[in-house]
C-alpha cells in the first residue's frame, strides 16, 4: 500500500531538503496519494478525529498546566482560579474536560467499527492491538487527569482505583504504598499523576505513530471486508478522504462545542466540586462515566481478586479477539448472525454502563452479574461458535463492484483544473 | 475545466480555506491570550502606607505589585532644589510640581526601578543628592528626575492618593 513515493517537488529548495529527508514524500504518500477504499463511509471518518481530540488535549492540558498547583492545599483552588481569572480560562477548562469525554465517545465509536466490520482481523491483528494499548493508555490518562482538581470524586476515586492493587496476593498493600507514595492518597499521589498524566499522551502519540504505520501497511479496511484487488477499488486519499475526514471533524466539533458553551458540566460529577476531604466519603462514588462498564464488571463479581482480575480481564480479552473470532469474512454486513450478537453486545454494554452509575444493591447487582457474564461469553464462546458454524452470504466481487454496479469506471477527478 | 476561469470547485476551496483560516485564529486566540496577566494579578494591587514613622530626610521603599516604590519625606532644601532646577537642564524635562501631590510636596512617590534597565538605584546618592544607580551610572537628582547617565527617562510616578495626612494609598 505505502511504498517509495514518485512524489517530485518542483522547487529546487525543496528537492534539496527531499534528497535529505524526504518527509514531505511521506507526508503526499501517506496523506495525499495513499490509496484510499471507494466504499468507506462516515464510521471511517473517527480516526482522523481521535487525531484531533489528541491535539485538543495535549494543547488545552499544556496550557493549563501553565496555571494549575499541583500541591494538595492549592489544586483545587488554582483550578478555580483557572476558571475566574485566568484569560480564557473556563474556556480552556471545560474543553479540556469535556474533550476527554469526546476522546472516549469517539474512541468507543471508532472501537465498535472495528468489532462490526472486522477490521481485527488478519492482516491487521498488530493494528488492533496497538489500538487496544492505545486505549488502555488513554484510560490511565484520564484516570491520572481526573485526580488533579482535587475534588471529593478526584480523591476519592483515586482511593478506590488505587486500592484495587491491593487485590493482588501478597504484595498488593506494598504496591499500593508504593502508587501512593506514602499510607493513603496524598500529596505525593497528587503530583505523581501530575507528571505521568503530562507524559502519558505524549506516549498515547508515540503508538499512535505506530498504529497509523501499521495501517498504512496493510491498507484500510472497509464496509464490504473485501480486500482492494485493483486501482479501480481505491481513490486518492486527498481530496476524498481528506474532504470527508474534515467534514466529520466539523460535526464532531459542533457537538463537542454544544458540550463546552451549553452543558459543559452536564457529563461530570456535581461532587467534584466539593473540596477534597480525607474523612468523608461521598455516598455515591462513581467514575467518569466512560468507565462505567469496567466499573459495573468490577463490582459484579463477589470476590474483590476476582472482580479486579475481570476488570482488566475484559480489557485484556479484547487483544485476543483476532484470535477468538477466526472467520474468514470480517464484515458483519455478510455475516447475519454475527451481525445480532453484534448488536446484542452493544446493548450489553450500554447496560453495564448504566449499572455502573447505581448503587451495587439488590437488582443491579443481579443484572450486572448477568451482563458481566454475557460480555465474557460473548467474547469466549459466541464469537468462537460462530467462525466455525455460521455460514456467510455471498460476497461481492469486488469493492468497486458493491459500489458502483458493474459500470464502466469513470476516472477519479483530482482538482478540477490540473 | 480551463485555467482562465475561476471553478466552481476553487471558489469552494478557497471559500473554506478562508472559513478555514479565521476558525484556527479564533482557536489561537485563547491559548495566547490566556498567558497575558489574568484577573488576579491585574486586580490593581493597593497597598497603603502609614507615613508617620518617615522622618525628615528619610526615604523607605514599600513593595508594590511586586515591584520597589520608595517614599521619600522630603527637606525643604531637597524641595527647592528640585523646583529651582532650570528645565533645559533635564534630560526628560519635568517641572517638580507635576511629580507630586499639591499640598504634599514633601512627600516623593516613586518606583524604585531604573528606567535604563530595570536594577534598584540607591538613595541619598549619586551627584544631585537624589538616588544613584550603580549598574551603569544613572544619576537622578532630589525629583527623581534622571540628570546623568544612561537611564533615559525620570524615575516613574506610580498612582498614589492621600487617604489621610499620614496615610498613602499606593495603586
Amino acid at each position: 500500500m505505502s511504498g517509495p513515493s514518485n512524489f517530485q517537488p518542483k522547487s529546487p529548495i525543496l528537492q534539496w531538503t527531499e534528497r535529505r529527508l524526504p518527509i514531505l514524500g511521506l507526508m503526499h504518500s501517506s496523506f495525499v496519494a495513499y490509496p484510499t477504499p471507494r466504499n468507506l463511509n462516515y464510521w471511517w471518518t473517527f480516526g482522523g478525529i481521535l487525531s484531533f481530540c489528541l491535539g485538543v488535549q495535549i494543547i488545552t492540558g499544556i496550557v493549563l498546566a501553565m496555571h494549575y498547583t499541583p500541591t494538595v492545599a492549592g489544586a483545587f483552588d488554582s483550578v478555580e482560579h483557572i476558571m475566574r481569572d485566568v484569560n480564557f480560562g473556563w474556556l480552556l477548562r471545560y474543553v479540556h474536560a469535556n474533550g476527554a469525554s469526546m476522546f472516549f465517545i469517539a474512541v468507543y465509536i471508532h472501537i465498535f467499527r472495528g468489532l462490526y466490520y472486522g477490521s481485527y482481523k488478519e492482516p491487521r491483528e498488530i493494528l488492533w492491538i496497538l489500538g487496544v494499548i492505545i486505549f488502555l493508555l488513554m484510560m490511565a490518562t484520564a484516570f491520572m487527569g481526573y485526580v488533579l482538581p482535587w475534588g471529593q470524586m478526584s480523591f476519592w476515586g483515586a482511593t478506590v482505583i488505587t486500592n484495587l492493587f491491593s487485590a493482588i496476593p501478597g504484595v498488593g498493600p506494598k504496591i499500593v504504598e508504593l502508587l501512593w507514595g506514602g499510607y493513603s492518597v496524598d500529596q505525593p499521589t497528587l503530583q505523581r499523576f501530575f507528571s505521568l498524566h503530562y507524559l502519558l499522551p505524549f506516549m498515547i502519540a508515540g503508538v499512535v505513530v505506530l498504529h497509523i504505520w501499521a495501517l498504512h501497511e496493510v491498507g484500510q479496511n472497509n464496509p464490504a471486508g473485501i480486500d482492494v484487488k485493483s486501482d479501480k477499488d481505491t481513490v486518492p486519499f486527498t481530496p476524498y478522504a481528506t474532504a470527508k475526514d474534515n467534514f466529520a471533524m466539523v460535526c464532531f466539533m459542533i457537538f463537542f462545542a454544544w458540550f463546552v458553551f451549553y452543558i459543559p458540566n452536564y457529563l461530570g460529577h456535581a461532587d467534584n466540586y466539593i473540596p477534597a476531604n480525607p474523612l468523608q466519603t461521598p455516598t455515591h462514588i462513581v467514575p467518569e462515566w466512560y468507565f462505567l462498564p469496567f466499573y459495573a464488571i468490577l463490582r459484579a463479581i463477589p470476590s474483590k481478586l476476582g472482580g479486579v482480575l475481570a476488570m482488566f480481564g475484559s480489557i485484556a480479552l479484547l487483544a485476543f479477539l483476532p484470535w477468538l473470532d477466526r472467520a474468514k469474512t470480517r464484515s458483519a454486513k455478510y455475516r447475519p448472525l454475527f451481525k445480532q450478537f453484534f448488536w446484542v453486545f452493544v446493548i450489553c454494554c450500554i447496560g453495564l454502563g448504566w449499572l455502573g452509575a447505581k448503587p451495587a444493591e439488590g437488582g443491579y447487582v443481579i443484572a450486572s452479574r448477568i451482563l458481566t457474564a454475557y460480555y465474557f461469553i460473548h467474547f469466549l464462546v459466541i464469537l468462537p461458535l460462530l467462525s466455525y458454524y455460521e455460514k456467510p452470504s455471498p460476497l461481492p466481487g469486488s469493492i468497486s463492484e458493491s459500489v458502483l454496479g458493474n459500470q464502466p469506471l469513470a476516472p477519479a477527478k483530482v482538482k478540477g483544473a490540473r | 475545466m480551463n485555467g482562465e476561469q475561476p471553478t466552481r470547485r476553487d471558489f469552494l476551496y478557497i471559500a473554506t480555506g478562508a472559513v478555514g483560516a479565521v476558525g484556527a485564529a479564533a482557536a489561537a486566540w485563547p491559548l495566547i491570550h490566556q498567558m497575558n496577566p489574568d484577573a488576579s494579578v491585574q486586580a490593581l494591587a493597593s497597598t497603603e502606607v502609614d507615613l508617620t514613622p518617615v522622618a525628615e530626610g528619610q526615604i523607605i521603599t514599600v513593595k508594590w505589585r511586586g515591584k520597589p516604590v520608595f517614599i521619600a519625606h522630603r527637606t525643604k532644601k531637597e524641595i527647592e532644589t528640585a523646583q529651582q532646577t532650570p528645565l533645559r537642564d533635564l534630560p526628560d524635562p519635568q517641572p517638580d510640581d507635576v511629580r507630586v501631590k499639591k499640598g504634599k510636596e514633601q512627600w516623593l512617590v516613586l518606583v524604585g526601578v531604573c528606567t535604563h534597565l530595570g536594577c534598584v538605584p540607591l538613595g541619598h546618592q549619586g551627584d544631585y543628592n537624589g538616588f544613584f544607580c550603580p549598574c551603569h551610572g544613572s544619576h537622578y537628582d532630589t525629583s527623581g528626575r534622571i540628570r546623568k547617565g544612561p537611564a533615559p527617562s525620570n524615575l516613574e510616578v506610580p498612582p498614589y492618593e492621600f487617604a489621610s495626612d499620614t496615610m498613602v494609598r499606593i495603586g
